[in-house]
Formats: C-alpha cells, sequence, structure tokens
C-alpha cells in the first residue's frame, strides 16, 4: 500500500476519522497526566525555584511550534512537486494550531524570563527568530484567507512556508549559531551529560508525548474539516452552474 | 497545592494562559468541524443522490 493513496480526500477522511476521537482524548489524558506530575510532584530548581515548573509548557510548546513549520513545509513541498490537494489543506489546517504553540512558548517564555533574567523580553536571536516565526504563522494564514483561488492560494503559501522556514531553523539553532544572548542552549539532549536531570526529563517527555499527540490530533480533525469545507464549495459552484 | 514560593504569579499565569489557549484551540477546531459536517449535509441533500 502506497501513502500517496491518502492523498484521496475521501480516503483519507475515512482512514483518519476513527482514529482522531483516541488520539485527541488519549493526548489529553497524557497531557493531564504530565502536567500534574511536572507541576504537584516535581522539584523546585536549585537556582530558578519553582519557576523550574514552567518548563513543561514552554519546552514542548516551543518544540510544537518549530515541527508544526516543518510539518507545514513538508505538505507545501508535496503540494508544489505532486499537486496533492490533501497536503495543502493538511498545511493549511495545521497553522493555526502552530500559531497556539508559538504564542504559549512566547508567553511562557516571558513570564519566565522576567523573574530569571529581569526582563520580559530581549532582542536576542533565539527570541527574536521566534518571534519572526509567529508573524509569518500569521502572514500564513492571512495569505489563505486573502486569496479566493484555494490553488492559487496554495502555491502561493507554500512558497511563503519555504521561506519561513529559515526561521523555524533558526528559533531552533540560533543559540548555537551565534552563541550570545540571554537565551541558554536547548535543555533536553540524547547526550545524559548534558540533559536535564531524570526528575525533570520524564515529567517534560510525558509533556511532549501529550503535545505531539494533540498537534496530530487538531490536524486530522481540522484538515478532514477543509476538506469537506472545500468539497462543499465546489458543490454549490456545480449547482449555481 | 505546592508550594511555589515568590514565583507563583508567574507559574500559575503561565500554566493558566497556557492550558486556556489549547482549550479554545481544541474547542475551536471541534466546532468548525462539527458546523462544516453539518453544512455538508445540508448542502448534499439540497443536490440530492448521485447519478
Amino acid at each position: 500500500m502506497s501513502i500517496w493513496e491518502y492523498a484521496n480526500p475521501k480516503k483519507f477522511i475515512a482512514t483518519t476519522t476513527p482514529w482522531v476521537p483516541v488520539l485527541l482524548w488519549g493526548s489529553i489524558a497524557i497531557l493531564v497526566v504530565g502536567l500534574v506530575w511536572g507541576f504537584f510532584f516535581t522539584p523546585d530548581d536549585f537556582r530558578q525555584g519553582s519557576t523550574v515548573k514552567i518548563f513543561y509548557v514552554h519546552v514542548p510548546s516551543a518544540l510544537m511550534a518549530i515541527n508544526a513549520w516543518f510539518m507545514m513545509l513538508v505538505a507545501s513541498l508535496i503540494w508544489l512537486i505532486r499537486r496533492h490537494h490533501v497536503s495543502a489543506l493538511a498545511a493549511r489546517a495545521a497553522a493555526p494550531i502552530g500559531v497556539v504553540m508559538t504564542l504559549i512558548a512566547l508567553f511562557t517564555g516571558a513570564v519566565w524570563g522576567q523573574p530569571m533574567w529581569g526582563t520580559w523580553w530581549a532582542w536576542d536571536p533565539r527570541l527574536t527568530s521566534f518571534l519572526i516565526l509567529f508573524l509569518f504563522y500569521l502572514g500564513y494564514i492571512a495569505l489563505w484567507e486573502a486569496i479566493e483561488d484555494p490553488d492559487t492560494a496554495a502555491d502561493l503559501t507554500s512558497v511563503l512556508c519555504i521561506v519561513g522556514s529559515v526561521f523555524a531553523v533558526l528559533s531552533r539553532y540560533a543559540v548555537n549559531f551565534w552563541n550570545q544572548g540571554l537565551h541558554q542552549p536547548a535543555s533536553l539532549s540524547l547526550d545524559k551529560e548534558e540533559n536535564v536531570a531524570d526528575v525533570f526529563w520524564y515529567p517534560a517527555l510525558v509533556c511532549i508525548a501529550g503535545f505531539v499527540l494533540l498537534f496530530i490530533a487538531l490536524v486530522l480533525m481540522r484538515t478532514a474539516t477543509e476538506i469537506r469545507a472545500r468539497r462543499i464549495r465546489a458543490l454549490e459552484a456545480r449547482m449555481r452552474s | 497545592m505546592p508550594d511555589l514560593g515568590k514565583y507563583a504569579t508567574e507559574v500559575l499565569l503561565a500554566y493558566g494562559v497556557s492550558i486556556g489557549l489549547l482549550v479554545v484551540i481544541v474547542a475551536l477546531s471541534m466546532r468548525r468541524a462539527r458546523k462544516v459536517r453539518a453544512q455538508l449535509d445540508q448542502v448534499e441533500a439540497r443536490k440530492g443522490p448521485r447519478k
């Protein structure tokens, strides 16, 4: 069986519909476990005090903000190369979720930064590239809304997505590229020496799993909605003619 | 409730806003999904059976 079979809208909806409630409620359950674990049952950090608990919402949301854009990039490339409508609609469906993830990351970062750095905001490479990524998300959504012809909208938003990917990469690696600014390097690493202590790592891992599953559930649900909305427009146009 | 000390406001604000935003995106996605599905049913009923 080929993955391209799911480029058929009917097949996509038939396959994903039964999975959406499972993924959605599963992700919510995992998120509740992760957040309760992180909030109630982890110790304070010896330097950061209780603000370390912000880690469990800040890191997973920042991770998803960047990876949502990469998912949109892959879907956009598939649209540009193979012209599968479902992939263009999947990219469109992911954008508002990416906005929310970016907003959570920016907000929790500011709230965490104030007591730790003494400022809500700094024009630090990572923070700035994250803000630009947020603006790209808004521009991407606005462009979809502004263009009436869906294929033209998909073409132009795909190009915008490719351009914006620079900032998605910078959001992740700006600290390594410039080695300056207030933001620390990545807290999570596969290298045990560099990774955060296990007592913080395990609940963070559960929260990350919850955020990832929630993102997948929402993208599948919203893509099916976009496919249906497109069918409504097509049927109405056919009935008018 | 854990003792959050002098950073209680910051921690509670971060959790409150994050959970609030997640609830909003889930609720909006579910509401739109239901609405569009109902609209499609209506349009398909108006169009009549496929020939």
